[in-house]
């Protein structure tokens, strides 16, 4: 089976700082890869040369075929990958429903005319969009607060929507940059349900970016750790939970060599 | 155009690009830092024009008093506009600051339009900057020498203070990272101040000689060096001190020696700066010595 | 019938009826223009006109400010080009000859002449064509940039219309043009751009320039083309504010360079912050209190006397109490009155009381 996004040699300096260092993965349909590694590893950095926020500065990242390093992150976006953000960026002043509804939009190919007079093309694509936002909001259970301000959810909720939202773009992989972060054992265990739930029924390759172990050791098959830009290991989570090199990065100690 | 022509303009061109350039750096500092345009920086000029004027005329202050006065005056507005206008919408959305900025450039020029008058006041020439100079066929103003000196030397105090000082430092780094330097202890408000501060000196020096240059007093003076000295500071890399000098340097001198070289086009000479800002745009966003701004 | 089915399905029967009390309320306006037009004073006539335009102007304005959070000083610029692009069109050869004493007009402008309408549309045309070309550098590196390419294009235009003898008239302007605005044109064209415009906000177009406004790093990663969006949002406002330039030259019959300052944006800009910045619902109301209030406040320009002393009137006064007004929204009432919400006869309903009589489908 080839792979369905192939990172090759990734990296991103600014200035004299080396945030990412020669990042590679080779990530396979379906499949479920955990990134992780202390804060400041370059885990989101990596993330956002993927989705196209940041430039890389050296190597390749080839999607279902495609070259996609350099190009605009709602290019990429319209190609099929699709992220959540670490610090939440929900559009706080729409309602639940338009922050879904948002994703659908590059879907629309009438013109601005045709939305203007309201051309029987456009109200069907307008239709199917609205559909689908209704479709996602309860799959993550959100369907009972549609008109509520985006912005006056609580925290674990404004993560769900942020997945809902990125999912309404239809993507065949998706970027989660830390969804379980500041939840409560619940919250998280009915993340987890989630995560499995989405790419059960919508056919998805996962890469996560996590810090709870739980959720890690519990959905991810396969995990790669970085520190400081380097990768330091990859394997299975219980062959990464025995690492020596993994365990001082977290601890913040360094053998000298 | 002969040569004797060329070396005229030159100068004419370097004095005028030097004075862009002090204008510049104070756009440069506060976009690098708030990422707001301040609007109201030219004005801020023009203000020290008036205070100087006054400070000369009223008060009969010797002319360097009345310059040390104005530059007090005018760095004393710069902090007072900061804290009074801009501290309150620093966490509103970026629209609002611009907004606010707009209200307060148009208050300062119709307040002076108001209190001062619309007629021209004429500014005072002293004779260390008024003598003419006279090299073969090239007559230049003794100013035209020293504002090209006096600018060089005052980027390179505020290099040394942005570079070697502990406030210079914190404005670098809070200008690079807003969140995690006030998470380090950096009275973040009183940075900006200073910021503001050192751009509304800069800018009081630049009015000086400004109107040292072209003795007419307006209250609407600053309206288009300031929307071109914004463009210096685009051309030289906005965020960075010593480009916005240079953009300056590099506008003044293409806008004077355009204008020699096609005197037809004299007219549209304040629309070269819209032309550069545009090119500028297309080809190198960044500038001439600006790094790419990460701040999404 | 699960949650959404129910709400989507009374939505649609609240849609027809308030469909309707919008087409009678325009109806009933209709015979009030029908009325004044011929009943009402010059004075009350000008006012009516103005406000017409004003709304015309705010309302495309807020388009690009207020939805879509890209702060734009262009249009005085816009309107600049719009009323001398029509003007140019609605004179005829003899009288360009007539006006165009120091250099005569270059053709083909000196043998053109065509109907108002088509003069308005051909203003609103070029108006976005140059909003296009402003937009394109600046969108494609950061919108900040927009509020100061607008600005130096104002200054632009400006030095175009003194110096382009040949086009413009230069200094001397456009005189003697056929007043062809009346309520009918003004009011007309207001109510088609609220139209338009409403359309547009509440299309998924409104919703993406909504989502880039809110945070357009999301925005793109949900697959909006933020570029595009921005484009559409200025050029739009740029036709609009193009053929209300068209308009308003036909109002006031001359037109020369001076005449279109950076004071016009600025009262637009006060305007659609007063009124909410985002609310077309606000920029109407904005408008309104601006043309009568504008009125009012030519007061403080005159002399008067309050408690027996004498004020001598102030020039400028005006431009200062209005800067002053600004600065105080944006620091203590910056969502103005409508904040971000938009007039619906749903909510007027609800709290009149006929709200039972109205309430019709849903007992």
């Amino acid at each position: 089976m080839s792979s369905l996004l192939s990172i090759t040699k990734l990296t991103k300096e600014f200035g004299g700082l080396t945030a990412v260092n020669e990042f590679s993965l080779e990530l396979l349909p379906g499949e479920l890869v955990g990134l992780i590694g202390p804060n400041g590893a370059g885990k989101t950095t990596v993330f956002n040369m993927i989705t196209g926020n940041l430039v890389p500065t050296r190597g390749t990242i080839v999607f279902a075929g495609n070259p996609i390093n350099g190009e605009k992150s709602h290019r990429i976006t319209a190609r099929g990958i699709a992220r959540t953000f670490q610090n939440i960026r929900l559009f706080t002043d729409l309602t639940v429903l338009e922050n879904v509804m948002v994703s659908c939009h590059f879907r629309v190919r009438s013109s601005f005319l045709s939305a203007i007079l309201g051309l029987p093309a456009y109200q069907r694509e307008a239709k199917t969009g609205e559909e689908t936002s209704w479709e996602l909001l309860d799959v993550v259970g959100l369907t009972h607060l549609a008109r509520e301000k985006a912005g006056s959810l609580p925290y674990g909720q404004q993560r769900r929507l942020e997945i809902a939202r990125a999912l309404a773009t239809r993507p065949k992989v998706i970027l989660l940059d830390e969804p379980a972060a500041g939840m409560n054992p619940a919250e998280t265990e009915s993340l987890i349900e989630l995560i499995r739930k989405i790419r059960r029924e919508y056919g998805l390759t996962v890469l996560l970016i996590e810090h709870d172990m739980t959720v890690v050791m519990g959905i991810c098959e396969r995990l790669k750790v970085l520190d400081y830009g380097h990768t330091i290991a990859e394997g299975t989570p219980e062959e990464i939970q025995n690492n020596e090199r993994v365990i001082q990065a977290y601890l913040g100690e360094r053998r000298l060599a | 155009m002969d040569f004797q022509l060329f070396c005229q303009q030159l100068i004419n061109g370097v004095s005028l690009g030097a004075l862009y350039g002090l204008i510049a750096v104070g756009y440069t500092m506060v976009y690098g830092i708030i990422r707001l345009i301040n609007f109201a920086h030219g004005d801020i000029v023009m203000m020290s024009c008036y205070f100087a004027f006054f400070g000369y005329a009223l008060f009969n202050l010797p002319w360097w008093g009345a310059f040390l006065g104005a530059t007090a005056l005018t760095t004393l507005l710069g902090i007072l506009i900061d804290m009074g206008a801009y501290r309150p919408v620093r966490s509103a959305p970026r629209i609002s600051a611009l907004i606010t900025a707009i209200g307060v450039s148009f208050l300062l020029e119709n307040f002076a339009l108001v209190v001062w008058g619309g007629r021209p006041k004429a500014f005072f020439r002293p004779d260390a900057f008024g003598q003419v100079v006279s090299i073969g066929d090239v007559h230049i103003l003794l100013l035209s020498i020293w504002t090209p000196a006096i600018t060089i030397s005052l980027l390179l105090v505020l290099l040394y203070i942005i570079h070697r000082t502990k406030a210079g430092i914190a404005m670098r780094a809070l200008a690079r990272d807003m969140e995690t330097t006030r998470l380090m202890g950096v009275n973040v408000n009183r940075i900006i101040s200073l910021t503001f501060a050192l751009g509304s000196a800069m800018a009081a020096a630049g009015g000086m000689m400004w109107a040292m240059k072209y003795p007419q007093v307006n209250p609407f003076l600053g309206v288009i060096p300031g929307l071109k000295a914004f463009v210096a500071a685009v051309l030289g890399g906005i965020g960075n001190v010593a480009g916005a000098v240079v953009g300056g340097f590099v506008l003044g001198v293409a806008e004077i020696l355009l204008v020699a070289v096609a005197p037809a086009l004299a007219g549209y000479r304040d629309a070269i700066a819209f032309v550069v800002l545009i090119v500028i745009l297309l080809f190198r966003p960044t500038g001439i010595m600006g790094e790419p701004i990460v701040d999404k | 019938m699960s949650v959404n089915q129910e709400s989507r399905k009374s939505m649609h029967a609240h849609q027809w009826r308030n469909r309707l009390l919008t087409l009678v309320s325009l109806g009933v306006f209709a015979l009030y223009l029908l009325w004044a037009e011929n009943n009402a004073s010059d004075y009350v006539i000008r006012i009516l006109n103005n406000t017409a335009i004003f709304i015309t102007l705010a309302v495309s304005y807020n388009l690009i400010n207020g939805i879509t959070g890209q702060l734009s000083l262009g249009p005085n610029a816009f309107i600049a080009i719009g009323a001398y692009t029509s003007a140019l069109l609605t004179l005829s050869p003899a009288e360009k000859q007539l006006s165009f004493i120091i250099e005569p007009i270059i053709w083909p402008l000196s043998v053109i002449q065509i109907p108002f309408i088509w003069t308005l549309v051909a203003a609103g045309i070029v108006t976005a064509f140059f909003a296009f070309l402003m937009g394109f550098p600046v969108f494609r590196v950061r919108g900040d940039y927009l509020a100061i390419v607008t600005l130096g294009f104002g200054e632009v235009v400006r030095a175009v219309a003194n110096n382009l003898q040949t086009v413009t008239n230069g200094p001397l302007g456009l005189k003697g043009l056929h007043a062809y605005t009346n309520l009918w044109w003004s009011w007309g064209f207001a109510v088609f751009t609220v139209a338009v415009v409403v359309r547009l906000i509440k299309s998924s177009f409104g919703l993406a320039m909504k989502a880039t406004r809110e945070n357009e790093v999301a925005a793109e990663a949900m697959g909006v083309n933020a570029f595009r969006i921005n484009m559409l949002a200025f050029t739009l406002s740029a036709f609009f504010q193009g053929v209300a330039g068209g308009l308003l030259a036909h109002l006031i019959t001359t037109i020369s360079p001076t005449l279109f300052t950076f004071f016009l944006t600025f009262n637009l800009l006060t305007i659609i912050v007063a009124g909410g910045l985002g609310s077309t619902t606000g920029a109407v109301i904005g408008s309104v209190l601006f043309s009568f209030g504008g009125e009012w406040l030519r007061v403080v320009e005159e002399p008067m006397e309050i408690f027996g002393l004498d004020i001598p009137g102030v020039p400028g006064m005006r431009m200062v109490i209005f800067s002053i007004i600004l600065i105080f929204l944006m620091i203590f009432a910056r969502r103005g009155i409508m904040g971000r919400n938009e007039f619906s006869w749903d909510w007027l309903l609800e709290r009149s009381p006929l709200s039972r009589v109205f309430r019709g489908g849903d007992k």
